[in-house]
């Protein structure tokens, strides 16, 4: 999944990094590289380190062992004012005694007087970064005068300013409403398109990551559980944790049958076995990769009862009950299917998976 | 009609949204009133009255005084010393406290407190005790012929001791409620640490830190226990206003002893108002609830 070193420029290399805080340990051993221009996304829960590393990255913490590479060179014990590391956080850090436009002159200002720029060359800059977030008309305002979305554009802005070698974006939109988060991340995304400049998102979001970054690294409690293109994490999860975080999913223990053409080979009952070797499998199908039908038609398909029907939306979402082991099984169909089939409260159906993905889990099967 | 009905509907309904019927609320606000009027007005206003009484010549008369003179000095001397040292410590200690995780923060927070929590004639006695001539460091102070105790290091050090909690506590709540992460941005966009300070951690406190240098600098004035113990009363060398108040007192002096009473008095009157103001600006200083804005068209928000 890693793409080869010198395929192209390598602009962040996260080299078998730990960090602990006491004796709970954050990230365990993480390695982690990065292509220049690419927009990657964290994903994780609460807790996973995923915002740890950035800050690692960012040199806002050090971590206990490892290395960090930007563009080649070590910065492990590089001050953080000397990596050029744009960060945004994500609750603004706005400096709230400043205006919008002295928020994104802030980083220019701050530059040594040889390097400092001209308060005429500070302001050109200034007016071009508001333009770029559309937000020319608010550089007179105080943090406090905008809205969450406004103040996080804001922060982009003034993290711009100081043109840095790479972003990193720390649940930039997690204080935000559904709706704006939406049109920020699509926002984000065409920003990267334009700017090409090295990104690291951290997210919990996992709609946010799949639909905004180029690739996604997914984490949980302080490694790595996959890395790749949204596409390939969505569809092709490597581990339970993955397809359980990236979507709702129904867990079978056991194995069921994928269709005519697997019926010899898979088929089994359900909730299925152990076998000799102490593993059991278990079993992930999306709700919507679940078909039903009025009739058996083989005898793998699993028999069950419509206990709700949830018709708003795109689409329908209907709550199964396992007539075998009573397990709830989640299903999501098309309104054209919907209606094909007229369902009601308390019909008999036959479920049987479009698509599954069976893992072996060490131990015994126990729901 | 019915408009003036409904509105002294809704008035009785606030009204009983707080359970007090009229005279209740007018019982306690008189209460109130009336305590603070026999408690703090009239004293107050006493000061002045007895200090004048028998005239504008006799109330100067003590100033013309070069004891008075000498003491108003040292005051001025011992506050000019206490309060930038309280002032650089109480910055560097919040900080400490509201940005930094270490051992030992809780007791720092605690040992911040002391002086509040013991009587200042114990903080004055402390000092005593250490460096008085039976004192832990006296011998060797004398030795070395140097005095604290009943002389300037010592009103000052006692000065410092009882007012060190007053600008400390007054920025921890107010930092630790801002955290760090402004300051981290700042250090993230290339700004050194003395930047940082400057740019975003000092105009973020700056209403705080007033409010607390001028409490801390009343009090430095103030103070009559801890420097009374350390002082030794030598008029004036060792006198400070409050100590000299007590000697005209003592001496029957008693318009002598409000005239120069009313001046700590006056004092106390500038602080509260300058505090007022510094309340009102800190209130204003974030333009929390102006009108709102209009959003652009067309750009997310």
């Amino acid at each position: 999944m890693e793409p080869a070193a010198g395929e192209s420029i390598l602009s962040i290399q996260v080299d078998h990094v730990t960090k602990r805080f006491g004796s709970f340990t954050v990230l365990n051993d993480v390695s982690l590289h990065v292509q220049t221009g690419e927009l990657i996304a964290l994903l994780g829960p609460s807790g996973c380190g995923k915002t740890t590393l950035l800050r690692i990255l960012a040199g806002l913490e050090r971590p206990d062992e490892g290395k960090i590479l930007l563009h080649g060179n070590e910065v492990t014990d590089q001050q953080i004012t000397d990596r050029r590391v744009g960060f945004v956080f994500q609750h603004y850090a706005l400096f709230r005694h400043m205006t919008v436009a002295e928020n994104v002159s802030f980083g220019l200002r701050v530059l040594p007087r040889a390097q400092r720029p001209s308060p005429d060359l500070i302001q050109k800059k200034v007016d071009e970064l508001l333009a770029l977030v559309q937000l020319q008309a608010m550089a007179d305002r105080y943090p406090n005068q905008l809205s969450g979305g406004q103040r996080q554009r804001v922060a982009l802005a003034r993290a711009l300013a100081v043109e840095p070698k790479m972003l990193l974006l720390d649940e930039p939109f997690g204080a935000l409403d559904t709706k704006v988060r939406k049109e920020l991340r699509r926002w984000l995304r065409r920003l990267h398109d334009e700017l090409h400049i090295t990104s690291i998102l951290v997210t919990h979001d996992q709609e946010e990551a799949l639909e905004a970054a180029d690739r996604v690294v997914v984490m949980h409690q302080g490694h790595i559980e996959q890395t790749g293109t949204p596409e390939e994490v969505y569809e092709h999860p490597a581990t339970p944790f993955v397809y359980r975080f990236l979507g709702d999913v129904n867990v079978f223990h056991g194995r069921i049958s994928h269709g005519e053409a697997l019926h010899e080979e898979t088929q089994r009952e359900i909730p299925g076995g152990e076998d000799s070797s102490g593993e059991h499998e278990v079993t992930f199908v999306r709700p919507h990769d679940l078909e039903l039908s009025r009739d058996r038609t083989t005898n793998t398909q699993l028999e069950a009862t419509v206990r709700f029907i949830i018709a708003a939306g795109s689409r329908v979402r209907i709550e199964l009950m396992s007539k075998d082991s009573s397990q709830t099984i989640e299903v999501e169909l098309t309104k054209e299917r919907y209606r094909e089939l007229n369902l009601r409260q308390g019909d008999v159906v036959f479920v049987h998976p479009k698509q599954q993905h069976t893992f072996r889990m060490p131990g015994p099967s126990s729901v | 009609m019915a408009a003036e009905m409904t509105k002294a509907r809704d008035e009785d309904w606030k009204a009983s949204l707080t359970g007090e019927s009229k005279w209740v609320r007018w019982t306690l606000i008189a209460l109130a009133l009336g305590y603070l009027t026999l408690f703090l007005f009239v004293p107050l206003a006493a000061v002045f009255a007895e200090a004048l009484k028998n005239g504008l010549e006799s109330y100067l008369a003590p100033f013309q005084d070069p004891d008075t003179l000498a003491a108003i000095r040292l005051t001025f001397i011992a506050a000019a010393l206490a309060v930038p040292l309280n002032l650089v410590f109480g910055v560097a200690a919040a900080w400490a406290i509201a940005k930094f995780e270490f051992i030992g923060k809780q007791l720092l927070i605690t040992i911040i407190d002391i002086p509040l929590a013991v009587s200042p004639v114990i903080s004055g006695l402390i000092y005593v005790l250490l460096f008085g001539a039976q004192g832990w460091v006296g011998p060797w102070l004398i030795e070395h012929d140097i005095r604290i105790i009943f002389a300037l290091p010592g009103i000052v050090l006692a000065t410092i001791f009882v007012t060190v909690p007053f600008i400390a506590r007054e920025l921890i709540p107010l930092m630790q409620s801002q955290g760090r992460e402004e300051e981290e941005a700042a250090f993230t966009l290339g700004a050194s640490g003395w930047q940082t300070f400057t740019h975003v951690t000092l105009p973020n406190i700056k209403w705080s830190l007033l409010y607390g240098v001028i409490l801390c600098n009343a009090r430095a004035m103030g103070e009559f226990g801890a420097v009374s113990v350390v002082s030794g009363h030598i008029r004036g060398l060792t006198n400070t206003l409050p100590l000299h108040v007590e000697i005209l007192y003592n001496e029957y002096n008693a318009v002598g002893a409000f005239a120069v009473a009313s001046l700590l008095t006056l004092l106390a009157i500038v602080t509260l108002v300058v505090k007022t103001i510094i309340e009102r600006k800190s209130a204003h200083s974030r333009p929390a609830h102006e009108p709102a804005w209009s959003p652009q068209p067309g750009s997310p928000s």
